[in-house]
């Protein structure tokens, strides 16, 4: 199996994203300029600042020509996992629902956070437990998750809401405590919390975040 | 032609931004102030105007969250 992850200029948690992919399989990184997947099974779009967040988080990284590649694989079933700022492109690129606004509070937000996985049967959490409990670290400006209301009812009546922050844990007042969400089909998935930075006890203050991984290789074996 | 083009945060969406202007003005005296909105300002010459709306729609704006009004020079 082999995992792309795109380093777009101004990306900085492109070198975790290999690391912790590297811990399932081959890890590659894939440049933003390049029309071309080289054959990857699964990508990942890592948190950081893409072309400087400006305009709007994530705005002009989906125009990306990468990018072109990514929703042509997206759309034709393709694993791809958006982390933070990526989550942030997945949703300006219209591979997920949704935007992601300022955090309620204007402060960065950087602490461990408890997420509670709330649908298994998507490509990066079908290797976890149903209602699995999660400890992973968030760090963003820009993370409160927003719909409008009628498409949050559908999102949650459709089960893709995939990761909710627990109860009290809501670093940056996120409609209905949403960490994550993923596409109809659940072979696109965001979340803002960063499993990349948790697949080590030592530094990671957990490996919980090691599951999202892991699920991507039962998805592709 | 030269546009301005105002991008403001779609009503009813919660603009802490524009919350944190409205507390931060009576702190400096400045009293009777409300409903304050922090937005963006885009300018730019275009020679073919009727594209604005396309440019607002699919990069300047996200119409999820943000409207957006052109306005031509001079206006």
């Amino acid at each position: 199996m082999k995992l792309g992850v795109i380093r777009f200029p101004g990306s900085c948690d492109d070198v975790d994203a290999q690391l912790a992919a590297a811990r399932v399989g081959e890890a590659v990184l894939l440049w933003h300029g390049d029309r071309d997947l080289h054959g990857v099974d699964a990508v990942i779009v890592p948190g950081g600042f893409s072309y400087g967040d400006y305009l709007r988080a994530g705005a002009i990284a989906r125009f990306a020509p990468v990018m072109e590649e990514v929703v042509g694989f997206a759309r034709a079933g393709g694993p791809v996992l958006g982390i933070c700022n990526g989550f942030q492109v997945l949703c300006e690129a219209g591979l997920l629902p949704g935007a992601l606004l300022p955090n309620v509070h204007l402060r960065f937000r950087c602490r461990q956070v408890g997420v509670r996985v709330v649908n298994t049967d998507t490509a990066f959490t079908r290797a976890c437990e149903a209602g699995a409990r999660l400890s992973i670290p968030c760090k963003h400006t820009t993370g409160r998750y927003y719909a409008p209301d009628d498409a949050l009812d559908r999102l949650e009546a459709d089960g893709r809401v995939v990761f909710r922050y627990e109860p009290g844990e809501n670093p940056n007042g996120s409609a209905r405590d949403i960490a994550g969400v993923c596409n109809e089909a659940g072979n696109v998935v965001g979340l803002m919390p960063h499993p990349e930075h948790a697949v080590d006890e030592l530094c990671g203050g957990s490996a919980d975040g090691l599951e999202l991984f892991a699920s991507a290789a039962v998805e592709l074996a | 032609m030269r546009a301005r083009v105002l991008i403001r945060p779609k009503a009813g969406i919660l603009d802490p931004q524009g919350i944190a202007v409205e507390r931060a003005l009576p702190a400096l005296g400045f009293q009777g102030v409300g409903n304050v909105h922090v937005g963006r300002l885009v300018e730019l010459d275009v020679e073919d105007p009727s594209q604005l709306d396309a440019m607002c729609r699919r990069l300047l704006a996200n119409p999820l969250i943000e409207d957006y009004e052109i306005v031509a020079d001079g206006q």
